[in-house]
C-alpha cells in the first residue's frame, strides 16, 4: 500500500508529478527539475520530507546505548541541540542505514533515518535498545518540510515568532532550536545553507502554504537528488547498502575509532582498515554529451567498477556520478555507456559547493 | 498536457509521424513521452543519409531521470535532422510536436507502413490506459 504525507493533496493541487519513493507517494517535480534544482542553489527550495522516519529515544542510558548503535562518536555531541551524521552497521560493518542523531537532553536523543529502511531499521533498534532500557517511539505525527537555499533561512525567519526567530538567528550548523511548536534544525541535503524542520501535521500544510507566499519554491525529489549528488552526499540504497562499509563508501569521515569504544561493526572496520585494499568510492565528471547512471561499469587499469550515484548536474551542464572502483583508481577512467567507452575524470568533490562548481571540476 | 494534432500518426513507443504533402516523414516524441521523461539534457540523432528500417533504433533522447531509444516509425533516408536539439534538448519539453521535432525521413515503403502506426485516437487511448 502506498503511503501519502499529510501535504499529499497540497501536491497534487500544485501540478506534481508523483512517483512511488520506496513506499510513498511523492513529488517527483512540480514541473522541471531542473528549474527546481536552480531556485535552491540560487535563492530558496522546499521539500516535503515527511516520509523520512523521526524516532525519539528516551532513558537514563540513551547516551550509552548509542555509543554501542553508531559508527561516530554520540560523545561529539555536548551542547543539547547539536547535530551528528552517523551510520548505523551490523556486525560485518556492513551499512544498515545512516542518519542524523540530534541530543536534546540528558535522557532524549532524536534520530532520523531514511523512509525506505524504516521497518528494518526499526527492529534493529529496538533489538539493540533492550539491553539499555532506552524507549524508541516512532513519531509519525511529525511531518518535515526542508527548506533550502542561499535565501531560505531568511524566508524562514519572517515566518517566526519573535522568540523562536532570535533563536533561529543563533542557532549553528548541523544544531536544533524549537518554538512555535517547531523544530528546527540547520540541517540539510542540498549542499545550501537552510533548515529542516520538523512539524506537527496539523501544521504542516499551514507551514508550506506560508513558506510559499514568502517566495520559497516548491522542489521535487529529483531536484532533492541531483542537489545532493552535487553537494557529494550520499544516497542510502545506492551508494552503500549492508554489502558496503563505510570505508568503501568514502564515510571514513563519519567512523569514530575512539579508544575503548565498542560500537557494532568496528572489529569488522579495524580488519579492513588494516589490509587496506579494499575498494573505495570516488567522484567522476564526463565532459562528453551523454549522462552517467547507476549500474553502468567504469573500466580501470586495475579492473572493473560500476556507476553508484550518477546523474546529468544542473549547475555544471555535464554529467557527474559516483562511482565504486578498485583501489588506486585515478586520473582517467572509462565508463561503459550503452556499449561505448567514454572517458571520465576523476575528481575530489563535493562537485558544487555555495552555488559554484569547486575548482578542477 | 499538450492537445494531440489531428495530422499525427504514432508508435506505441511514443514517437509520432507527421507525413508532409512532399511526401517526407517528420519524426519526433510525444507530449506524452517529454512528460514522462522530465527535463530532456541530451539528444543524440541520426546523420543525414542514414538509411533506418521502421521499428529499428534511431536516436537517442535523455533526460535527467533516463536515457530512451527513439525508433524509426517507417524506413527509408533520413534527409534532415533538427541540428537547434543538441544545444537546446529543452525544446522537446516545450514544444514536442513542433520545434521539438527530432529528423526527417524520405519514406521506401510509406502506404504498406503507415498502415501499423495509431491514429491520434488510438493514441489517446493507449495512454490514458497508461496512467491507470
Amino acid at each position: 500500500m502506498t503511503q501519502k504525507t499529510i501535504l499529499n493533496d497540497t501536491h497534487r493541487a500544485l501540478g506534481a508529478k508523483m512517483v512511488d519513493f520506496g513506499g510513498w507517494d511523492m513529488p517527483i517535480n512540480y514541473g522541471s527539475q531542473i528549474e527546481e534544482h536552480h531556485a535552491v542553489r540560487r535563492d530558496a527550495g522546499m521539500f516535503d520530507v515527511s516520509h523520512m522516519t523521526v524516532v525519539d529515544l528516551r532513558g537514563a542510558r540513551t547516551r550509552e546505548f548509542l555509543r554501542r548503535l553508531l559508527a561516530n562518536s554520540v560523545d561529539k555531541l555536548k551542547a543539547p541541540g547539536k547535530a551528528l551524521y552517523s551510520c548505523m552497521l551490523d556486525e560485518r560493518g556492513g551499512v544498515i542505514d545512516d542518519l542524523i542523531v540530534y541530543f536534546l537532553g540528558d535522557d532524549f536523543f532524536r534520530v532520523v533515518v531514511n523512509a525506505a529502511t524504516r521497518e528494518k531499521d526499526l527492529a534493529w533498534i529496538q533489538t539493540q535498545a533492550k539491553a539499555f532500557d532506552v524507549a524508541v517511539s516512532e513519531r509519525p505525527e511529525l511531518a518535515m518540510i526542508a527548506v533550502q537555499g542561499p535565501n531560505a533561512r531568511a524566508k524562514v525567519f519572517g515566518l517566526l515568532s519573535p522568540e523562536t526567530r532570535a533563536k533561529a538567528e543563533k542557532v549553528g550548523k548541523f544544531a536544533a532550536v524549537e518554538g512555535d511548536g517547531l523544530f528546527i534544525a540547520r540541517t540539510g541535503y542540498t549542499g545550501e545553507d537552510g533548515f529542516e524542520i520538523v512539524v506537527p501535521e496539523a501544521q504542516a500544510v499551514e507551514l508550506w502554504n506560508r513558506l510559499k507566499d514568502a517566495g520559497v519554491a516548491p522542489a521535487g525529489l529529483g531536484a532533492r537528488d541531483t542537489l545532493r549528488l552535487e553537494a557529494g552526499m550520499n544516497l542510502y540504497g545506492q551508494d552503500m547498502d549492508e554489502s558496503v562499509t563505510p570505508w568503501e563508501a568514502n564515510l571514513g569521515w563519519t567512523v569514530a575509532l575512539d579508544e575503548g569504544r565498542d560500537f557494532i561493526g568496528r572489529g569488522a572496520l579495524e580488519k579492513q582498515k588494516a589490509a587496506g585494499d579494499h575498494r573505495v568510492m570516488v567522484g567522476l565528471v564526463m565532459d562528453e554529451k551523454g549522462v552517467l547512471r547507476h549500474g553502468q561499469r567504469v573500466v580501470t587499469p586495475s579492473g572493473d567498477g560500476e556507476i553508484l550515484s550518477g546523474s546529468f548536474s544542473p549547475t555544471l551542464g555535464k554529467s557527474i556520478a559516483f562511482a565504486r572502483v578498485p583501489a588506486g583508481s585515478s586520473g582517467t577512467l572509462q565508463a561503459d555507456i550503452r556499449g561505448k567507452l567514454v572517458p571520465v575524470r576523476v575528481v575530489k568533490y563535493p562537485f558544487v559547493r555555495d552555488g559554484k562548481a569547486i575548482d578542477g571540476i | 498536457m499538450q492537445e494531440i494534432p489531428g495530422d499525427l500518426k504514432f508508435m506505441k513507443s511514443h514517437e509520432w509521424a507527421r507525413v508532409e504533402d512532399k511526401g517526407t516523414v517528420t519524426v519526433g516524441i510525444s507530449d506524452h513521452a517529454q512528460g514522462l521523461l522530465g527535463d530532456l539534457v541530451y539528444v543524440e540523432l541520426p546523420s543525414v543519409g542514414d538509411t533506418v528500417k521502421a521499428g529499428n533504433a534511431v536516436a537517442v533522447v535523455e533526460s535527467v531521470k533516463a536515457a530512451s531509444d527513439v525508433y524509426a516509425p517507417v524506413s527509408g533516408e533520413i534527409v534532415a535532422i533538427n541540428e537547434a536539439l543538441p544545444d537546446k534538448p529543452e525544446t522537446i519539453n516545450e514544444d514536442a510536436y513542433g520545434d521539438g521535432w527530432l529528423f526527417v525521413i524520405k519514406p521506401d515503403n510509406l502506404a504498406e507502413e503507415q498502415e501499423e502506426l495509431l491514429g491520434p485516437d488510438d493514441y489517446a487511448e493507449l495512454i490514458e490506459n497508461e496512467d491507470d
